[in-house]
């Protein structure tokens, strides 16, 4: 007997397999680990680089391939989106951060120090991801990132 | 922030503060942002499954189109002789002429090139420099005289005819070859590549794997350089056929169109010769003996022995009937030149392997139903292959890779593709391979459009996305109907109004493209009730986008959509002189045997309709260019690929 709570769950499950196979190049229900990133955030998720190491441990063989298997990963990822784990960044939260970098409250942000914060501090960009930020959220006539027009521009992006 | 020790203890506690907040800060940042990087990578993934899809299930069109004539051959006995030579039309535009006739019709030496040419004169034999100022020339954007094209080909069969099927390269007499994947008529590609990479010469080997034409505008320019080179430096360079060496497919996806339009006199003759080289171009290429270079791929029947015996010049028809490996022909009492006709349905099986053949992770070797040719062949079909003739590994290309190459078969079969930006700009990298005597491969990639790369990653991916979406919305409309009814089987109460869920399983059941949907609706559907859609709006708004014509029936512009690149394959058939127009009673002909194949409902009045619509004043003929532009229905590609070239100013970097 099919509740609706159960044709919820089954949506959901749906949309976990297309996503997943969206990364299966094998075809054979497996993606690479380093994937499952991917997979999560695209699923709606922000996971911090933490919080994905913890689910990674609740999907892996005891024996880690390198390879993650649908089955392991349907279940565990069907309760992270029930009970809506890792929590979408509303905009005002990401200004906030912004806004903590911002020492002299000038609405910007120079380019050395951003990259000093963020490939220094937290869980710290790569090269390659700092580089790639920068290339859309630096204003190249001051060498500056003026955050609020970049949070304004990346919103609009997501829709 | 000045000496730590120094600060008195209020200071040091704020900065304590300030730095435990700077690192909850960037956790934030650096968590939101992986996030939007994330997104993004599966939007361009997605954008890639649903080019891929739309590409190949054209190619599937063939399929119907030639099962279509398979129809009529089995089903149709003209009733008068009239309706007999506009069916036998269909067929014997893919004769061969006998090589005596072909030198007579093709001839250009009574051509005389006026004093007012510019362009470059080429002379027999020819010379490195006529190769630099043809290459100088095409760059200035010039013709090459009709003359010097026609001289060429007549050379270039010559060189061919002596080449056996399967050609041998030695790393020892160049120290290193280079294997270039499909072109497709890019020309600003292979520009890149003779300059990144040097011209062909005495030390410095080229392989050219297939599909040089169709799809983009300059692919005879491409040609008339290939075979420039294959003819100066006969021992260094060396072309395989693909599948798009090819009449058919050159009547479908565009390059019968550019010879045309580029020479409206002589044109005939240029493909009619071009046709005749094609069927002279080797199979493939192997190098020391280790190394085995097919456009398509192989199948667990591949027999290179055998493949060196066919007669390959006898396969002018290199595109596989719809009805299988094994063709039977149906006797029905005709003619004979129906049953000559029937005899060119289907190339010999170990050439459509060869040419129309992809790889696959499963093991295995199935019939590759997406193609409608060649087959599926797994890993152990490529290791049996390679012990049995002892090789190293196989290249091939056939297949767009977003990098430009990839392997697979655990590093035993390479996918070599050298079309940049083949989708659209920014879809992918091209790439080209170098082999030195150890046979290990050395790649180069790159992308040669400027516009390329002065856009961000967001920018790049957001075009590519939107060019895709565009096809895809297209395709959902030619199938209104048909959605329609799939959507209605999910609302039985008929409130006219369904679950996301349902809407997704109903667009695969009808469009059987295996795409995401799931991942796809936000772009696709903007606006829900409670999670609801309301479909028959949803449909109205995608007629919306495609409408150009208003007082058409809906219905027939769906029909007209649906088999858009079919009817446009079938006009070229039947303008046998390649003019550009059809007379009004054979487009109706035309239109009443199609729709009676696939069960068309269409009144006369729809007909007619249609044929109004039409600028009508050229004695009863139809300028098929004008209206399948009139209706929009140009290809998208061809769109965006006149944006491109408008882009390609800046060349390359």
């Amino acid at each position: 007997m099919a509740s609706r709570k159960d044709g919820a769950v089954a949506e959901i499950e749906k949309k976990i397999i297309e996503a997943f196979e969206v990364f299966d190049h094998e075809c054979n229900k497996t993606v690479d680990v380093r994937e499952i990133g991917s997979i999560v955030r695209s699923l709606g998720c922000f996971p911090t680089e933490a919080e994905l190491h913890e689910l990674l441990a609740k999907v892996e063989e005891e024996e880690p391939t390198g390879y993650i298997n649908l089955e392991k990963f349907l279940p565990v990822m069907t309760k992270v989106l029930l009970d809506r784990s890792y929590q979408p960044i509303p905009e005002d939260v990401l200004l906030h951060a912004f806004e903590a970098l911002d020492e002299n409250k000038c609405g910007y942000i120079t380019k050395e120090e951003l990259i000093k914060y963020l490939t220094e501090e937290g869980e710290p960009f790569t090269e390659e991801e700092m580089e790639d930020m920068l290339s859309t959220a630096l204003d190249p006539e001051t060498n500056t990132v003026r955050y609020r027009d970049y949070i304004s521009m990346m919103i609009v992006d997501e829709t | 922030m000045g000496n730590c020790t120094s600060l008195q203890p209020l200071q040091f506690r704020r900065l304590a503060l300030f730095l435990s907040l700077a690192f909850k800060a960037a956790v934030l940042i650096q968590q939101w942002y992986r996030r939007y990087v994330a997104r993004l990578e599966m939007r361009r993934r997605c954008t890639w499954r649903i080019f891929q899809s739309i590409e190949y299930a054209c190619e599937q069109d063939q399929i119907k189109l030639h099962n279509f004539f398979s129809y009529l051959m089995d089903h149709f006995t003209p009733s008068s002789s009239k309706e007999r030579d506009f069916i036998s039309r269909m067929f014997i535009s893919g004769e061969s002429f006998k090589e005596a006739e072909l030198e007579k019709y093709c001839d250009y030496e009574s051509m005389e090139v006026p004093d007012s040419y510019t362009g470059p004169r080429l002379s027999f034999p020819l010379l490195p420099d006529h190769a630099t100022a043809l290459l100088e020339a095409f760059k200035q954007k010039q013709q090459l005289h009709a003359r010097y094209v026609l001289n060429l080909l007549h050379e270039t069969r010559k060189h061919l005819k002596q080449l056996p099927n399967i050609s041998h390269v030695s790393t020892c007499y160049s120290e290193e070859v280079t294997v270039c994947g499909d072109l497709h008529g890019q020309l600003d590609d292979l520009f890149f590549i003779f300059y990144k990479n040097g011209l062909p010469s005495p030390s410095k080997s080229y392989v050219f794997n297939g599909d040089f034409v169709d799809r983009g505008k300059q692919s005879l320019e491409i040609l008339i350089i290939l075979f420039t080179f294959l003819l100066i430096y006969p021992k260094e360079v060396h072309l395989n056929r693909g599948n798009h060496e090819d009449h058919m497919v050159n009547l479908r996806y565009g390059f019968a169109k550019e010879v045309m339009q580029k020479y409206k006199v002589h044109g005939k003759k240029i493909l009619k010769m071009i046709q005749n080289v094609f069927c002279w171009l080797p199979l493939a290429t192997l190098i020391d003996q280790k190394v085995l270079i097919i456009h398509g791929g192989i199948s667990d029947t591949t027999d290179l022995d055998m493949l060196q015996k066919i007669q390959r010049n006898k396969v002018g028809w290199s595109f596989p009937s719809g009805s299988g490996r094994r063709c039977r022909s149906k006797s029905s009492g005709a003619a004979s030149w129906w049953t000559a006709s029937r005899s060119q349905r289907s190339p010999p099986i170990p050439i459509l392997d060869i040419l129309w053949s992809d790889p696959m992770p499963q093991e295995g070797c199935r019939v590759n139903t997406v193609r409608g040719g060649g087959c599926y062949f797994g890993p152990d079909v490529t290791d049996k292959i390679l012990e049995k003739y002892n090789l190293q590994f196989l290249i091939r290309s056939h297949e767009c890779k977003h990098e430009g190459y990839e392997f697979c078969h655990n590093r035993k079969v390479l996918t070599i593709f050298s079309a940049s930006n083949y989708y659209e700009i920014g879809s992918n990298r091209g790439a080209y391979v170098k082999l030195g005597p150890d046979l290990v491969p050395h790649f180069v990639q790159y992308q040669a459009s400027k516009t390329a790369h002065t856009l961000t990653m967001t920018q790049r991916i957001s075009r590519v996305e939107e060019s895709a979406f565009r096809a895809l919305r297209e395709k959902l409309f030619a199938h209104t109907s048909a959605l329609i009814s799939a959507f209605k089987a999910y609302d039985k109460d008929n409130t006219g109004k369904i679950s996301l869920s349902s809407w997704a399983m109903a667009v695969e059941s009808v469009l059987h493209l295996g795409l995401p949907w799931r991942m796809l609706r936000p772009q696709l559907v903007r606006s829900t009730v409670d999670g609801m859609l309301e479909y028959k709006s949803w449909l109205d708004d995608l007629a919306m986008e495609q409408r150009s014509q208003e007082h058409i029936q809906s219905s027939l512009l769906e029909v007209i959509y649906r088999n858009r690149s079919n009817l446009e394959t079938i006009f070229r058939i039947i303008d046998r002189d390649h003019s550009g127009l059809i007379s009004f009673e054979e487009f109706r002909q035309t239109w009443k045997l199609f729709s009676t194949h696939m069960n068309i409902e269409l009144t006369d009045d729809g007909i007619d309709d249609l044929v109004r619509s039409i600028d009508f004043n050229k004695d009863g003929n139809i300028d098929f260019n004008e209206f399948l532009e009139a209706f929009r229905l140009v290809k998208q590609s061809q769109v965006c690929l006149q944006m491109q070239s408008r882009e390609r100013e800046g060349r390359y970097l």
